[in-house]
């Protein structure tokens, strides 16, 4: 099916592949990045989101495939010839430049007079509130005054497209929440479509317009934060995004799009059927443990009882373990307040697990 | 558990450091203070004076050596600049040129004269020019000299580059540098301390050379420690002290300015 959309994508990228000697470190990636778009690559370590980033960036040759920019054929372009510009992990500041030399020095090298590079730079400056320290050396910098000095020096030659390396990853936790809505208030400013590589889940949820999650050189599902997090597409997805009940069910009927299934102990349960899961099929169904609740007693069909094992106090929420028969394990997170947190029961006791509508998500692998 | 192992605590530590001090550096300081000594006589002490280091550039054999110490510096300074350039280039390719066949090899090939015996580079070296039919004189010590000084002027060099992230490069391409501007404008300048150690290195090492520079050289031309060595062969006399003087003391102000700067490096 295609879709027809009057705006260019940033971003193509048609059958990508990326092979080491016999080692492929991409499969086969297409993938379209909007124009303005926030975008966020999210994978652990080694599952080639970084390699992506470097071949559109162009410092890793493409195998196979075609990377288009807006329009145009890009893929064996040499760095220096593609407006995109790069925040490396690193930063790499020019350490014997002033950071106003460091934030001009794209325009310089685009051929722009050293007065009209330096200008531009003190604008870049000022965006990301350094303006004081322009006279500086990167090294008198703390690291997150390097990192927006990183930011302003790939912005000032206005790049058609943003790569950001796991900018983030070399800061402490507080300022790393702060440069969060930063980076967000600064793609929404300059209106450029920011490609963002990330190994962290909340960092991706809180900024991303759009996320691809990659493990193992694949693509394994492209969406929403919400779409990401609430229907994963597979067990990589839903094991890697947040925290989830992973539980192995048998399909035993499948009717006007509920699937009838039961679980280890005999359990049974209905929730919404998936494409590719018939009868008789033997799956995992993912449940997010905030999404369920407990009670004294059955609350509606879709209720399990279980023996509470332990309470765990996590600051904002209570979570509770408990056992089913036929070995089931499942976690329960109820919201440490007057309101969500109705009753605790205490381990030995008797519960039962009601789920909220469509907390239910069966996998196809 | 016991107390944490402290080498001071080893018995004898004291004593041992004490001799291996005394050892390094008993005969300059005998040397540096007698060459103040105002006798004739190398052991006889007669008082602090000036007189031998006034000996050297105004004395019998002043000539020979203001001679000599021109064409050791003058050499020391044309091989330590071009065996800079070269190891400069060496290092670039090899360190940045990525992964090519032949790279271990190439490294082995350019470390390896740091380890053959000086006394076989010399031989070899003669029989070379030998056998090529090159005259020997200034010039052939001076690309005797080129050729073993750069692989010292190769290591602290190379030493620095490796020590400079493949993205600061990246960063400039992506940037819009061309790669040569990357070159000059990124990379030369950051690889700036490790030349410097490099050519100061290469410096030292010519002109402190005596037992290639003694097989090359040929009849009628002297560098410093050929002149040194050739005089103290009729016997050492005070003024070889001042000369020696003299030379420890350059080499301390080589030491200081490669000091001075690898820690201002380290500072910004």
């Amino acid at each position: 099916m295609q879709v027809t959309d009057d705006r260019i994508n940033a971003i193509d990228i048609r059958n990508a592949v990326k092979r080491y000697g016999d080692f492929t470190a991409l499969k086969t990636i297409s993938l379209s990045i909007r124009d303005n778009e926030f975008f966020t690559l999210l994978g652990p370590s080694g599952c080639g989101k970084t390699t992506l980033l470097r071949m559109i960036a162009g410092f890793e040759d493409v195998t196979e495939g075609e990377i288009f920019l807006f329009g145009d054929e890009i893929e064996k372009l040499p760095p220096n010839r593609r407006p995109i510009n790069t925040v490396f992990q690193n930063y790499a500041l020019f350490p014997m430049m002033t950071i106003l030399d460091n934030v001009a020095f794209g325009l310089e090298m685009k051929g722009e007079s050293k007065a009209a590079a330096r200008k531009r730079a003190g604008e870049m400056l000022e965006l990301v509130q350094l303006s004081q320290f322009s006279s500086r050396k990167p090294s008198q910098l703390s690291g997150g005054q390097q990192q927006r000095v990183a930011l302003a020096r790939a912005l000032a030659p206005s790049p058609k497209v943003l790569l950001l390396d796991e900018p983030l990853s070399a800061l402490d936790l507080k300022l790393r929440q702060a440069m969060r809505f930063e980076l967000k208030e600064l793609q929404r400013e300059t209106g450029i479509t920011f490609i963002f590589v990330t190994h962290d889940q909340e960092e991706a949820l809180t900024m991303s317009d759009r996320i691809a999650v990659m493990s193992a050189g694949e693509l394994q599902q492209l969406g929403d934060a919400r779409d990401i997090y609430e229907r994963p597409s597979n067990m990589f997805v839903a094991d890697f995004i947040g925290e989830t009940n992973l539980l192995e069910v048998e399909v035993d009927a499948v009717e006007a799009g509920r699937a009838q299934v039961h679980l280890g102990g005999g359990h049974q349960l209905s929730v919404d059927a998936v494409e590719g899961v018939g009868k008789g099929a033997k799956v995992h169904m993912s449940v997010r443990p905030e999404r369920l609740y407990l009670s004294e007693g059955a609350e509606g069909p879709e209720s399990l009882a279980g023996t509470v094992r332990a309470n765990m106090f996590v600051g904002t929420d209570i979570q509770t373990l408990l056992d089913l028969d036929g070995g089931v394990q499942i976690s329960v997170r109820s919201s440490n307040s007057e309101r969500g947190n109705k009753r605790v029961f205490e381990p030995g006791q008797i519960a039962h697990i009601n789920m909220e509508q469509g907390a239910a998500r069966l996998l196809a692998d | 558990m016991g107390r944490r192992f402290d080498i001071k605590h080893v018995p004898g530590f004291l004593p041992v450091t004490i001799l291996c001090l005394v050892v390094l550096y008993a005969p300059l300081l005998v040397v540096t203070i007698y060459s103040l000594n105002d006798s004739n006589s190398i052991t006889n002490w007669e008082g602090v004076s000036l007189r031998w280091y006034a000996d050297v550039f105004t004395g019998p054999e002043a000539e020979k050596f203001k001679l000599a110490a021109w064409n050791s510096f003058t050499i020391a300074i044309i091989a330590a600049t071009v065996s800079t350039s070269i190891a400069t280039l060496a290092a670039t390719a090899m360190v940045r040129g990525g992964r090519f066949r032949l790279r271990t090899v190439s490294f082995g090939l350019i470390s390896m004269p740091l380890m053959v015996p000086e006394i076989v580079t010399a031989v070899a070296t003669l029989i070379f020019f030998n056998s090529i039919g090159f005259t020997r004189g200034y010039s052939s010590i001076l690309l005797a000299h080129i050729a073993f000084c750069i692989p010292f002027a190769y290591m602290p060099i190379a030493a620095r580059m490796q020590g400079i992230e493949d993205s600061y490069e990246q960063a400039a391409l992506d940037l819009y540098a061309t790669k040569r501007q990357a070159f000059t404008r990124i990379l030369l300048p950051m690889m700036v301390p490790g030349i410097i150690s490099g050519y100061l290195l290469a410096f030292i090492i010519s002109l402190d050379d005596f037992i290639i520079t003694n097989f090359v050289k040929g009849a009628g031309i002297e560098t410093l420690p050929t002149a040194i060595f050739g005089s103290v062969k009729q016997g050492i006399k005070p003024n070889i002290m001042a000369i020696s003087t003299m030379l420890l003391a350059l080499s301390i102000l080589m030491v200081t300015i490669s000091y001075f700067v690898s820690k201002s490096d380290k500072k910004t």
